[in-house]
Formats: structure tokens, C-alpha cells, sequence
């Protein structure tokens, strides 16, 4: 996994709550059986007409947030299906983090196994992120998971949360199977007690 | 949502209601959710997140070919292929079994399902096989899905199980590689809340109209980080249906899983299914389920109350399950909304192609479809048949009803539901997860408006530009014969 320790770049807006899975990669786009290549797709139906073509309103079309690298959103980014391809869809894309004041769990769960961050910041935080991306040319922002904390060259400053082990994974772009298999002989041990049965 | 919520709130004061928990606790009495953790920790490392040992692993065809990639690349096997079981659901026509699959790319995805399974000695229950269907349909019925168990698959709507006072939780394809080598997960322990539903739901009211009632009132997130448990009279007399219907949704408030204490019912249900425990077995598997009820007195981090005899069948009308109104409602004012809100609910009308006042009784549809691992089970199609006995659907709408499984579509068929259905001008077809999400032939045209009994209404979900309503299956049968919603409590049956 690619570690994620301190990044700088270029903040898109999407003024959204609930952006739910199946619009960040929609279903016709779930049969593919590689990780790669779902960049493409991310956001199709906001991005792409029925025809096909490009929307130019659609915010990621606009050539100030051209070659963004954080997306900023409402609350509950992420909800609904399990589906990882959103993460990879995202990171193929070019993004490396989201910033929200609240995330669903499986998103979010989804993100860390891929080196992409999840910044839960309060919403009064996200609102001025979100107003400074909507009117300063070229808003870039530092996400610096050492420090835990996002600022920009205005004095913007915040903290945000994020679990130990979790950081401690990103930080070093640890595989978590390998940490879980050092505990092999506890998993051995569990499963002599607890023996799987052949039934049916 | 919050004045959304109000808005129908008003209507139905002593409806829902949220209370702070006042237990006292004692340290030795634990939740079902704590009991079953406790019992599945296999180590606790120093500075990192418990490791959870996993009983069993549903698989389908759509989150695991990159997770057997995976194993593949990096020399793994599957751990436990017993506690592991596929079959197919997400992308397979509903057409007659043997009909060719025209999309290409969802037969490859098939095909690499079929192999990974032989490659790796996984059980799979493959298209032609009598025991397919909806991973969350067939894991209870062959009784796979026990009591106290701990279940994951990729798929969000695995909460399903937890029905069976089982914790179950949806995982992505990264954590499916990690169960399958390791049959563990490491993962960081939820929080807790006690979902109290007291009385009974009136005739006419299902577990589905419980589920929408409860999101409509904590919103997409109100359960988000949490493990829900359904308690309270209502929910002890839901059937095991009912029950799987209400854990089903509880993705939809964004829980992490929701389950419901084993009871006789539960016991009942499994007995005698083809994979549940047998003989000396049984007596020692039935003594501990009764062992894993919450304790009196155990302490939740967020209890909310609900009064189920204030509920009515609902109806969505926006483009996430929070957005409920009753059957006898309106679609919400938007004023006084606030910003983001008003935003969300403001571009949810223009997508779904509604205005504010209009009566959800006056809302005609184009489709129907009733199927999903939410509402496809034996029960659901009796009483979907039940309501078009007799009548027939409206000559605008197309309807479909699709089986969870191939036992449910055999079960129904000795009933002669089908036969119901197809008189009453229902499509009958093959079991899987069709319209639920689309991801298969069966999906909704730009504009076309369909009354759903599946679980989600986001945007383009059961295909670009289709609005989705989403309604008990009895709800959905009279909205086809109807040709637009109706309250089921005043339905002439025949």
C-alpha cells in the first residue's frame, strides 16, 4: 500500500451531502474483475450526459479544479453499498483524500486498505474549506497525517481525528494481512477450539 | 433531514422518539453485540485494533475477483474453506436458467467466480445449481446463518443475518482478501444502540414500513459507527422474515450491523435446515443461543424509542431511504429548510421529477419490482400475491417479481403464487438481485418511475435517470394494480 504521510495539493468542491457509493461508481461499472482502472467512471452519471458526453458544469470539469487532488464534500460522504471500486475509482482518478464532516463506516473502512485518506473536519470547518475552494484560484491545502492536521496558506489550521493503528498503517503503508498473520498462533489456537464443521 | 423529519414527525407526535440511556451499568452485564465480540477476539496487540475471528464468509461474484487476485499475487490460500461459501447473484439475467448472458463482461466476472471457487475449494452454489440465490436469502435458508455467529461478506446489506442475533457486517473486496487468508479481521470496536420498538405495528404495517420509519427519523447517519439491536414488543413479533427485512435495512441508517436477540422463533427458523448443527449438537448449539440475549440492564452507548402503533405504510420520496413520507402524505414543503438540506432535498425533487405538496397517493408509476435481499422471501411474495389475487396490473405499468432464491421460487410455485401473479400480469422470473441495483438487463429507462421493494432509492441505482420509491411488497403489488401508490389498509383483496 502506497504510504500517506504529508500531501499538498489542489482542492475540488463537491457541495453534496450523502454522496452515496453508486454515484461515486456506478453499478454498470462493478463487473470489471481488475482494481485498475475505474478513474474513468468516477462520478459517470454526474459527469457524463446520456449521451455520453462531457457535462462542462459539473464541477470536476471546471478548469480551476483540473488535476484537484482533494475533494471536499457534505456530511456522510461515502454511504451505502460496499462497494471498494469507489475508493479505487477515486485514487484512479487522481485523488488522494476526501475531507467531510462525517463518513460512512465501510467507506471509510474501504480507504485505508488503499493509502487514501478520509479527513473527518466539523462542518463549520468544511464550510470554509469549501467556500475558500469555491473562491480562490487554485486553493491548495496540506493534509499532513504526521501532525494530524489540514492547513492552507490563508491561516487555516484544524485538527482531525483518526484512529492509532490506522494512521500507523497509512503513515508506513503497512499490508494489514501480514500484521494479522504475525498472530498466527493465536488464530491456530482459536481454531482449535472452535473447529469448522462439514455439514450439508 | 432534521426538518424534514419534523415535518411528518408533526403528524405522527407520539411517534418516534429519541431518549438519552439512563442504565446504570454493571461491568458484567454485556449486550448480544458484546457477548458475541467477546467470544470472537483471538488477540488484542498492544497499540493496534482487536482481531476478530470470522465464522463464516458469504462471496459472490462481484467484490471477490480482485480479493483472489490478490491471494494469488501474494502465494495465499483460503484459510477456512469451510467457513467459506459463493454463489452468484449481483449480475445474472433473471431469464429462463440456460438463456445465454449476452453482457460479456458480467460473464467473465461470472467465469472468474467459477474459477477462483475450483482453484481455491470454495462451495459454490453456481447459477444452475437448485440452492442459488441472493447471498442474504440463501445463507438463512440453507442454514448457514446461525445464532452468535460472526458473518461478513462484500457486500453492504450483509447486516441481513443479524436477524439471527448473529454480528454481521458489509466489507469491501480488501477485506475479503483478508478474511479469506486469514479467516480474522482486524477491526476497530463499534459503539452500541438500542433500538426500542414498543406495541405492536397495525395490520398493513411490515417490517419494511418499521425499517423506513425508524431512517426517516435518525437520517441516512443517525446508526453510522454503530451496532444496532432491534428490542421491544414489536420486533419479538416480527417472523424471521420480518426480522431479516428490518437488519437488512439497517445499512440504510448507516449502522455497522443490526441483529436481533435469538428467541424460539430464531430457534424454530433453523432447526432442521441443511446446514444447521444436528443430533448432540443441537441441544449444546440451542443452550448457548438462549446464553446471548442483551442482559437486563446492560448499558448501550444510544438507545432510541419508537412507537410502533404511530406507524403507517410508508413511501419515499427523494433519492436517499431517509426521505419518507406516509402513504397518506405529502411530499415535504421545502421551506424553512436550510441550506445543505434544503439543497439535498431540493435536488432529489428535480431528479425524481416531484414537487413539494404533491400527495403520494396522486404519484403514478411506469414499473414494479418486487424482489431484493430485502423483501424477495416466501413471505413477501404471499403477501404481494395475496393483494393481486383477482385483480391485474394497471395497463401502464410493468411489473416484475423476482424470487431471493430458487427455493423461494419453488416454495412459491407448490403454493401457486406464481400462477397469481402471472394472471394478475406479473412477470415471474429467475431468482437474483436484479433491479435492486441493475447491474444485470433489468433496469428502469431514463424517466420511468417504479415502486421498489429493494432497500435503496439513490440516484440512477436501478438504472441512469429511473426514480425509485421505495414500499413494502404489498405496498408495491397495489401500486401495479392501482397504476399509482394506495393505502394497502384499504385494499380490496379478492
Amino acid at each position: 500500500m502506497k504510504p500517506f504521510t504529508v500531501h499538498r495539493g489542489r482542492v475540488a468542491p463537491l457541495d453534496r451531502v450523502n454522496v452515496d457509493t453508486d454515484q461515486i461508481i456506478p453499478k454498470q461499472f462493478l463487473k470489471r474483475i481488475e482494481k485498475t482502472g475505474f478513474g474513468q467512471f468516477v462520478f459517470y452519471d454526474w459527469r457524463f450526459g446520456a449521451d455520453g458526453k462531457k457535462n462542462p458544469n459539473f464541477v470536476l470539469h471546471e478548469p480551476r479544479y483540473e488535476g484537484a487532488s482533494i475533494l471536499i464534500a457534505g456530511k456522510n460522504f461515502g454511504c451505502g453499498s460496499s462497494r471498494e471500486h469507489a475508493v479505487w475509482a477515486l485514487a484512479d482518478f487522481g485523488f488522494r483524500a476526501v475531507i467531510a464532516s462525517s463518513f460512512a463506516d465501510i467507506f471509510a473502512n474501504n480507504s485505508t486498505k488503499n493509502g487514501f485518506l478520509t479527513v473527518q473536519l466539523t462542518e463549520d470547518e468544511v464550510a470554509r474549506l469549501m467556500q475558500r475552494a469555491h473562491e480562490v484560484e487554485n486553493y491548495q491545502i496540506t493534509i499532513d497525517l504526521e501532525q494530524c492536521e489540514v492547513r492552507d496558506d490563508q491561516g487555516f489550521r484544524a485538527k482531525f481525528p483518526i484512529d492509532s493503528f490506522v494512521r500507523h498503517c497509512l503513515l508506513h503503508g503497512l499490508d494489514d494481512i501480514g500484521l494479522t498473520l504475525q498472530h498466527e498462533a493465536e488464530i491456530a489456537a482459536y481454531e482449535a477450539s472452535h473447529p469448522a464443521v462439514e455439514r450439508g | 433531514m432534521q426538518r424534514l423529519k419534523a415535518r411528518w414527525l408533526a403528524e405522527f407526535p407520539a411517534c418516534l422518539k429519541a431518549c438519552p440511556d439512563t442504565n446504570l451499568t454493571m461491568p458484567a452485564k454485556r449486550t448480544l453485540f458484546e457477548k458475541i465480540w467477546d467470544a470472537h477476539l483471538v488477540a488484542q496487540p498492544a497499540e493496534r485494533s482487536p482481531i476478530l475471528y470470522i465464522d463464516l464468509h458469504l462471496v459472490h461474484e462481484v467484490t471477490s475477483p480482485q480479493a483472489f487476485d490478490g491471494l494469488r499475487a501474494a502465494g495465499r490460500k483460503v484459510r477456512q474453506p469451510l467457513r467459506t461459501v459463493a454463489t452468484v447473484d449481483h449480475n445474472i439475467p433473471t431469464e429462463p436458467r440456460g438463456t445465454p448472458i449476452t453482457d460479456l463482461i458480467a460473464a467473465k466476472q461470472i467465469a472468474a467466480l467459477q474459477s477462483n471457487c475450483k482453484e481455491f475449494g470454495v462451495r459454490l452454489f453456481d447459477m444452475d445449481s437448485p440452492e442459488q440465490g441472493i447471498v442474504h436469502v440463501i445463507g438463512p435458508e440453507l442454514g448457514l446463518t446461525q445464532p452468535g455467529m460472526t458473518i461478513v461478506c462484500g457486500d453492504s446489506h450483509t447486516s441481513t443475518h443479524g436477524a439471527f442475533g448473529a454480528l454481521a457486517f458489509g466489507i469491501g473486496t480488501s477485506e475479503v482478501e483478508h478474511v479469506l487468508a486469514t479467516q480474522c479481521l482486524a477491526q476497530q470496536k463499534p459503539k452500541t444502540m438500542k433500538i426500542d420498538v414498543r406495541g405492536r405495528l397495525a395490520d398493513g404495517v411490515t417490517a419494511k414500513d418499521l425499517a423506513l420509519g425508524i431512517i426517516g427519523q435518525i437520517g441516512t447517519d443517525g446508526a453510522t459507527g454503530h451496532v444496532v439491536e432491534y428490542a421491544g414488543p414489536a420486533v419479538r413479533a416480527l417472523s424471521m422474515e420480518g426480522r431479516m427485512t428490518l437488519c437488512n435495512m439497517s445499512i440504510e441508517a448507516g449502522a455497522r450491523a443490526g441483529m436481533v436477540a435469538p428467541d424460539e422463533t430464531t430457534i424454530a427458523y433453523v432447526k432442521g435446515r441443511r446446514f444447521a448443527p444436528r443430533d448432540a449438537e443441537w441441544g449444546k448449539a440451542i443452550a448457548h443461543w438462549r446464553s446471548l440475549p442483551s442482559d437486563t440492564g446492560a448499558a448501550f452507548d444510544k438507545v432510541v424509542e419508537i412507537d410502533a402503533t404511530q406507524l403507517c405504510p410508508f413511501v419515499t420520496w427523494g433519492t436517499n431511504p431517509g426521505m419518507v413520507a406516509p402513504v397518506t402524505g405529502r411530499v415535504p414543503e421545502l421551506r424553512g429548510l436550510q441550506d445543505a438540506e434544503r439543497r439535498a432535498a431540493d435536488l432529489a425533487l428535480q431528479y425524481m421529477g416531484l414537487e413539494p405538496g404533491r400527495r403520494i397517493e396522486d404519484i403514478g408509476i411506469d414499473r414494479v419490482f418486487i424482489g431484493s435481499c430485502t423483501n424477495s422471501r416466501i413471505e413477501d411474495l404471499r403477501a404481494a400475491a395475496r393483494v393481486a389475487k383477482g385483480h391485474h396490473v394497471s395497463a401502464n405499468v410493468r411489473a416484475m417479481v423476482v424470487p431471493g432464491s430458487q427455493a423461494v421460487k419453488r416454495a412459491a410455485e407448490q403454493e401457486g403464487l406464481h400462477r397469481i401473479f402471472q394472471d394478475a400480469g406479473f412477470e415471474w422470473r429467475e431468482s437474483g438481485c436484479s433491479m435492486c441495483l441493475g447491474m444485470n438487463p433489468d433496469i428502469l429507462q431514463p424517466g420511468e418511475r417504479c415502486a421498489s421493494t429493494s432497500n435503496r432509492n439513490f440516484e440512477g441505482r436501478q438504472g441512469r435517470g429511473g426514480r425509485t420509491h421505495l414500499v413494502s411488497p404489498g405496498m408495491a403489488a397495489a401500486a401495479a394494480i392501482a397504476g399509482h401508490f394506495t393505502d394497502i389498509r384499504n385494499w380490496k383483496y379478492q
